[in-house]
């Protein structure tokens, strides 16, 4: 069990994904707070068209990435503002970008090895300079998200009166998507495009249902998702078959039912409902006061 | 031009894209009322792992795909409490789908020597092998759905703007989230058929989002919605057959089609009212009417 250990693959892999980990957990955090969970889905899959369009230039996927997830993300943050319509922006241009990556895949004629493993990752096959690109680009995201955390934790849950108060919140927000799509780009390459949302979702959604105050929730989410994805390595390691993405979701999921339905045991009713992109639920319900008093003429239904 | 509709994978291609722009369509418009367009992507690529599943099994694709579907909606149903809060069980579930997906699929390329670019075809969708059995079964879900969609039409429009209040006058709101979910899992597992995994947002929500930027009475818009999604689904077959010197994909040509549409929506609405407002107090009128 413990001699796979000493293989150089493995403990690149290990020391990847615990960068990984560490970065989308974080940034998990505020995607959930913001209610952009569908966004962490849209980005990797959107680099994975950059990444194919990129392959077909003859350039390096990872310029790919880059361009695709930085020019959408600050498309996300700048085109959708309402719920509703965000999800829908999000998705168009995710399925648009799909659309032109299944063109320039198409018309690549070679085999588009490397193309695959971005959509579905290649952590056991990485190397020491991939390792040390990924530490360094962690490492500035985190400093980055450490540096604008008030305002970014501000701007996250009272979106209005962070506005109020002078806080950039437009900025911040093309700013933090931007740094989600960093992330993602660099972690796609190695974990893969499916995975990443694990990794962003996956704890810090369990954290959430653990403890309620921010640094805390952060705290455990990185635990959870470092310890998440040395298991999934090392399963996947010693099994030597099953896809390493396949173990890390599946310990994901099963770790977060139990919390999910067990969570009423020691969360109050009254901060349940906070939980599960609380600004959200607060923005539409002031959304919803407004949205009701514009349209006083209907709102009264029929008798 | 006429010659390729004599062939018979023309025409099941157009059958297929027929049935789906169609039921995609309609249900497309409660997708976007009730901003599930997250659960419409999750339910989909739910359905890649139903697929890779049956791959494994070696049943049909379509049959793994609805039982993945279906058994998700329904958890997404049961474990999301409110509309809002949906994102994060949504996520969850999808991950795990995912994650079942990529092992169904390594299994699968292990075990018959596949190429790991079967997975692929499930991702972006075959048209073009759509099979006269893949119609039928297709024209019988769609069927049910818009039956079902038909005589649900009032309370899950009413569930889908007041919640609160068609909970108060007596309308099961709880077992309509989780009937509709279960429609729209059996939608997404036949339009993976036309335009795969990845690219039935472009059928499922753009025909929708689009019509809803234009119009905002619910017949005009699904109406609207109907006649985008028809035209978006024979424009990029007709354009992927007739082909612009590389034959290029049609789910390719689909998405583009679909995305210029919204975006040309966007922009020619930009002064509009907000999407929620709109389609609302489209819904509200419409009730009132009903009454009165």
């Amino acid at each position: 069990m413990l001699n796979v250990l000493h293989y150089p693959f493995i403990q690149n892999a290990l020391f990847a994904g615990t960068f990984v980990a560490v970065v989308a957990a974080i940034a998990g955090y505020f995607l959930i707070a913001r209610g952009l969970t569908f966004a962490g889905h849209a980005l990797p899959n959107i680099g994975f068209a950059g990444a194919a369009g990129a392959v077909l230039l003859g350039v390096d996927p990872v310029f790919g990435l880059f361009a695709f997830t930085i020019c959408a993300a600050v498309g996300i943050a700048l085109l959708g503002r309402e719920i509703r319509e965000r999800d829908i922006t999000i998705g168009i241009l995710m399925t648009f970008a799909l659309g032109l990556g299944l063109m320039f895949l198409s018309l690549y004629s070679g085999y588009a090895e490397r193309v695959y493993s971005i959509l579905f990752g290649t952590i056991l096959g990485i190397s020491q300079l991939d390792v040390l690109v990924m530490a360094v680009v962690s490492l500035l995201v985190i400093a980055t998200i450490c540096a604008l955390f008030r305002p970014l934790l501000f701007s996250s849950f009272d979106p209005e009166v962070a506005q109020a108060r002078g806080v950039p919140v437009r900025m911040l927000a093309v700013v933090f998507l931007a740094l989600v799509a960093i992330t993602v780009s660099v972690a796609v390459q190695i974990v893969g495009a499916l995975l990443v949302f694990v990794l962003l979702v996956g704890p810090a959604a369990t954290a959430m249902r653990i403890v309620q105050r921010p640094l805390w929730i952060i705290l455990i989410a990185v635990a959870l998702g470092v310890g998440y994805t040395w298991l999934g390595i090392v399963l996947a390691a010693v099994n030597g078959s099953w896809p390493v993405s396949f173990y890390i979701a599946t310990i994901a999921f099963v770790i977060y039912l139990p919390v999910r339905l067990l969570s009423p045991l020691w969360i109050g009713r009254g901060t349940r409902r906070n939980i599960g992109g609380g600004p959200e639920n607060r923005a539409n319900e002031t959304e919803h006061v407004t949205a009701a008093r514009r349209d006083n003429d209907v709102s009264t239904l029929p008798a | 031009m006429l010659a390729l509709f004599q062939l018979d994978f023309v025409q099941n291609a157009f059958l297929a894209g027929t049935i789906v722009a169609v039921v995609t369509a309609l249900v497309g418009y409660f997708v976007v009322l009730r901003a599930q367009a997250f659960a419409g992507e999750a339910l989909t690529d739910i359905g890649f792992a139903g697929a890779t599943g049956a791959a494994v099994l070696g049943i049909g694709s379509l049959l793994g795909m609805l039982g993945f579907t279906l058994i998700s909606a329904f958890a997404i149903g049961a474990l999301g409490e409110r509309v809002r809060g949906r994102d994060i069980e949504i996520g969850m579930v999808l991950s795990f789908a995912l994650g079942l997906g990529v092992l169904f699929l390594s299994i699968y390329t292990q075990s018959s020597a596949a190429h790991a670019s079967a997975g692929v075809g499930i991702l972006f969708g075959s048209i073009l092998s759509v099979s006269r059995s893949d119609v039928l079964i297709a024209l019988a879900c769609s069927c049910a759905v818009l039956l079902a969609l038909a005589l649900l039409f009032r309370p899950l429009l009413f569930a889908s703007i007041d919640p609160q209040v068609a909970q108060a006058r007596g309308v099961p709101v709880r077992l309509l989230s989780i009937l509709f979910l279960l429609l729209l899992a059996v939608t997404t597992a036949e339009s993976v058929l036309v335009v795969g995994v990845l690219l039935v947002f472009a059928l499922l929500v753009a025909p929708a989002a689009t019509a809803a930027r234009l119009t905002h009475r619910p017949r005009a818009t699904l109406l609207l919605s109907l006649l985008l999604s028809l035209s978006i689904t024979w424009g990029g077959l007709i354009l992927a057959f007739a082909g612009t010197g590389r034959h290029l994909p049609a789910g390719f040509y689909i998405s583009t089609l679909a995305a210029l549409a919204y975006f040309a929506a966007v922009l020619f609405s930009r002064r509009a009212p907000r999407l929620k407002y709109k389609m609302v107090r489209g819904c509200r009128e419409e009730c009132v009417s009903a009454e009165g």
